[in-house]
């Protein structure tokens, strides 16, 4: 058969045609370009979405357990979550000591939280309770805002609470139950 | 005298090893990536210190926000289980297809009755559907509460867990909605649950 001589030159005279070896190596440059911003994306989209779950436990409803435990009203704070983002406490009794208005955030309610419970620890030996009544006007984060904040403080006894007429009229008094605008 | 002659050397690296890592760790983050589910509402969580993550199977996942409540469950098989349940107690048939694409569904929030009417939609009208939530009262016998019920009951049958139960609800939604929710979860004597949260920095000490 014809062949053609691509050799171009007379070197190769009467010795075997060779074919030229092309080279294996591949340019990986916008491979790897390529799979960098894909693994941007990724670790961007996965890591930072991660929700955290706060646990809650209510205490139970049902009439019929007998093993509740009274708390000395000494130690119980109670915090009356109002409108506008404000909140009242007070401790012991309601209506006995009038109520301090006060906000969410480190030096409002974190502070008072964490001073409270080292004064009622140092006066009665036992740790403060916390009872949280939100009210019908307060929202969920309000409810949120105050759990963190006990978490925080690092508060052992807390719960839950349905609000009193009688609470409610505190918090009208001091005009923090107000409807949303 | 003869130059002092500078080589030249290639600027080319090999990247093969590069492309290596890079691809591995691309496969790493693809596979353990998971499709955020779309919410049919808006709701933007309040945020906590807590760090603990919220556990990746058998939940149910409360969705609450403008008053609306949206309910999904982790697991296919345990969605069937929980429509079949739902179907007989409000006597209600639903087709093999419609159990199929119920399985599928990520979070619905549609009455009971309204449910073949939603299942029929595409994935495009769905998202423009308004859903009108989980009717919710203050009834002992409602169908957020039997939602709920029941799917405890099928996530007990078939992966015999106790169902974790989560609520997510939206920063500025009123706390009645809230209370609402968390008694009918109490009634069923569920008294431990958790709040979705996203995540704030620790105050310094």
């Amino acid at each position: 058969m014809a062949e053609l001589d691509t050799s171009g030159g007379g070197k190769h005279k009467g010795g075997k045609v060779r074919s030229k070896k092309a080279s294996t190596r591949v340019d990986l440059t916008a491979m790897v370009d390529l799979a960098f911003l894909l693994i941007t994306f990724f670790m961007l989209t996965t890591t930072l979405a991660k929700p955290k779950a706060m646990d809650l436990a209510m205490p139970d409803k049902d009439e019929k357990t007998k093993d509740q435990l009274p708390i000395a009203a000494s130690r119980s704070l109670t915090l009356l979550l109002g409108s506008d983002n404000k909140l009242e406490w007070f401790l012991g009794e309601p209506g006995k000591s009038a109520p301090t208005v006060d906000n969410y955030g480190p030096n409002g309610l974190r502070k008072m939280l964490i001073e409270k419970s080292k004064e009622v620890q140092a006066a009665t030996g036992k740790f403060m309770y916390v009872v949280i009544k939100p009210s019908d006007r307060s929202n969920y984060k309000n409810m949120v805002d105050v759990l963190d904040e006990i978490n925080i403080a690092n508060i052992q006894g807390y719960s839950i609470v349905d609000i009193t007429p009688v609470e409610v009229q505190l918090l009208q008094k001091d005009g923090l139950y107000n409807d949303k605008k | 005298m003869p130059r002092v002659k500078v080589q030249r050397k290639s600027t080319a690296i090999d990247m093969t090893a590069m492309c290596d890592v890079a691809f591995l760790l691309l496969t790493f983050f693809i596979l353990t990536a998971k499709p955020k589910p779309e919410d049919p509402i808006k709701a933007e969580v309040p945020q906590s210190v807590i760090t603990q993550p919220v556990p990746d199977d058998n939940m149910a996942t409360l969705t609450v926000g403008q008053g609306k409540v949206f309910f999904s469950v982790d697991g296919t098989d345990v969605r069937k289980q929980t429509l079949q349940q739902m179907a007989e107690k409000y006597q209600q048939k639903f087709s093999q297809a419609e159990y199929d694409r119920f399985a599928v569904t990520e979070v619905f929030g549609v009455p009971v009755a309204s449910l073949h009417q939603f299942l029929a939609l595409t994935s495009e009208q769905k998202k423009t559907y308004q859903q009108p939530g989980i009717p919710k009262d203050t009834t002992a016998n409602n169908e957020l509460f039997n939602w709920i019920r029941e799917a405890r009951v099928a996530a007990k049958a078939l992966h015999n867990k106790e169902l974790r139960v989560s609520i997510k609800g939206d920063n500025k939604e009123e706390y009645p909605t809230i209370k609402t929710v968390i008694s009918i979860l109490q009634k069923q004597k569920v008294n431990k649950f958790s709040l979705i949260t996203a995540l704030r920095a620790a105050p310094k000490k």
